[in-house]
């Protein structure tokens, strides 16, 4: 991929990440090679490609989860408020509060419901029995959850349905007030029905919260991204405003992936 | 069709090999625990529990002062390698996964895991008998702790280990800090396992002489000092055995039998709360 120079990484609107010349390294094997690019401040930003291309990387860097694997380190600039997030100085829990991210696969606490959320709010807040319930609720609800939960607060996260625990886990993410959520293959374990419904919550939450997601279904960055990414081997093959993308990619390389010659 | 009828011919050579093995194995245990059964029955009386061990030469008596010094014995054991275990476990699963002392505490625990009790107890003998306070309930609960907590330390840590890393990556994801991602997090989720683990580390140092020999030695009158000589089952058994006296011999097999009951109890439970909890 010689083309990766002249396409564009820089956004138009606001950005609240921006990732200059990042490389990533796995021990010696290099996962990400210079990759920048924006992440617009209340859109979705989708990251596509075919697997080991490195869209997972690169959403791991942005949360510092590479953090708990030594050999794993990442290498140029990705600034958030105004610092470069991966300097050693920057308190990675900090980031990771700032910086939510949900899984692939449903990953509930092993306790109940309620604690589920509360756990990750009593990091960071002191707060009373009410104000604790309230932040509860509204995190639920949030993630199109209360409804279905309001009555059984007190039982296991476990025994919930699985898009129900996606759900739990997005409240748990949101539940903190993050600025970005980090979204991994959210659906790739859910049914149609249970996808539609986190697809839809992702549109909703966007006008709050900045996300990132990573998918393997084209069909979905086109139905719910603004901007999408296009990776593979670990370079950033192109970037641009979905609809654009997604119309008239201008690297063939796009092209062939998106119309499904490949990948 | 000639190799078939070969190999067949070698399958039931070996089905019936194996179940040989297993027919040896387990009529041992049946026997063991028939003669347990024949000989320490008649002994389990309201006295049995009730009375203290009889001097030599008197009628009757009971195992009081040794039933309650072997569960205050293995209850102080317990309580110190539990919390002394776990903690050890956490650090060796979730800490120190690749440095230095995290490896030379993985190899001693493994050693210690073998290591002969008696060996144990002689360390205890010599460092807390023979210099100081003499013969005490509270030696021998250090020397079974020191039998526990390797048993503890290694459940805790391989139980960690089959925590599916994405669980510990989702709680340290909305910034949790180490030590709550390792105690409210990965620790919960495999809480059977663990308990299981502190279970079996009672069921292990529950029957154990040889360090008891060295430490709490005996006692044969109640008391409920654990800074004095202490009554304990296995000890006595080992004395009432060899004995001569006929009441004492029948004590000692009824001591034995009491003992394989309450591992048994103990290994059982282990197994319901493993099998519902996981």
């Amino acid at each position: 991929m010689s083309e990766t120079c002249d396409h564009m990484v820089q956004i138009s609107e606001q950005a609240i990440l921006q990732v200059r010349e990042l490389d990533f390294y796995y021990g010696d094997f290099k996962g990400l090679k210079a990759v920048s690019l924006d992440v617009a401040r209340n859109r979705v930003t989708a990251f596509i490609g075919p697997s080991g291309c490195g869209k997972s990387t690169l959403l791991r860097a942005f949360n510092r989860m590479y953090d708990l694997y030594p050999g794993q380190r990442a290498e140029g600039q990705i600034v958030f408020n105004g610092k470069n997030l991966l300097d050693r100085k920057q308190d990675v829990n900090l980031v990771r509060a700032k910086i939510g991210m949900v899984f692939q696969k449903p990953t509930p606490f092993p306790m109940t419901i309620y604690e589920n959320i509360a756990f990750g709010v009593r990091l960071y807040e002191k707060f009373s029995k009410s104000e604790l319930d309230e932040r509860v609720e509204w995190a639920l609800n949030k993630a199109a959850l209360w409804d279905e939960v309001k009555d059984k607060l007190q039982q296991s996260g476990l025994s919930l349905s699985g898009g129900q625990q996606q759900r739990l886990c997005i409240a748990r993410a949101v539940a903190v007030k993050p600025q970005i959520v980090l979204l991994d293959e959210p659906t790739s374990a859910l049914d149609p029905l249970s996808t539609a419904k986190v697809e839809e919550l992702i549109n909703e939450l966007k006008s709050e919260y900045s996300i990132a997601i990573v998918t393997h279904n084209m069909q979905q960055a086109g139905r719910i991204s603004d901007y999408t990414a296009f990776m593979y081997l670990g370079e950033l093959v192109e970037f641009g405003r979905t609809e654009e993308l997604f119309v008239k990619p201008k690297v063939k390389h796009t092209e062939d992936y998106i119309t499904g010659r490949f990948g | 069709m000639e190799h078939y009828r070969r190999r067949m011919l070698i399958n039931r050579l070996g089905i019936g090999l194996s179940m040989l093995a297993m027919a040896f194995g387990l009529a041992a245990l049946m026997w063991i625990l028939w003669t347990l059964f024949s000989k320490g029955f008649a002994a389990l009386s309201w006295d049995f529990f009730t009375q203290d061990t009889p001097a030599p030469g008197s009628e009757g008596g009971g195992l009081r002062n040794a039933i309650v010094g072997s569960v205050m014995i293995v209850g102080f054991a317990t309580l110190v390698s539990t919390p002394i275990g776990i903690l050890a476990g956490i650090y060796l699963a979730e800490y120190g996964d690749t440095s230095k002392f995290a490896a030379t505490t993985r190899f001693v625990t493994d050693i210690m895991l073998s290591a002969p009790s008696i060996v144990v107890g002689l360390f205890v003998y010599a460092l807390m008998v023979a210099t100081v306070g003499g013969f005490s309930g509270w030696a021998g609960s250090v020397a079974l702790s020191l039998i526990a907590i390797p048993v503890v330390v290694r459940t805790t840590e391989n139980m960690l280990r089959l925590v599916p890393s994405s669980l510990r990556e989702a709680a340290f994801a909305i910034g949790a800090p180490r030590w709550q991602v390792s105690l409210k997090v990965t620790l919960r989720s495999v809480k059977a396992g663990v308990v299981t683990g502190v279970l079996l580390a009672i069921a292990r140092v529950t029957g154990e002489t040889a360090p008891l020999l060295f430490t709490a030695l005996n006692n044969q009158f109640f008391s409920a000092d654990m800074s004095e000589p202490m009554g304990n089952l296995p000890v006595v058994i080992f004395q009432f055995a060899m004995s001569p006296y006929d009441n004492w011999i029948e004590l000692a097999w009824g001591g034995a039998l009491l003992i394989a009951l309450l591992v048994l109890a103990i290994n059982i439970g282990a197994r319901v709360l493993f099998r519902h909890k996981t």
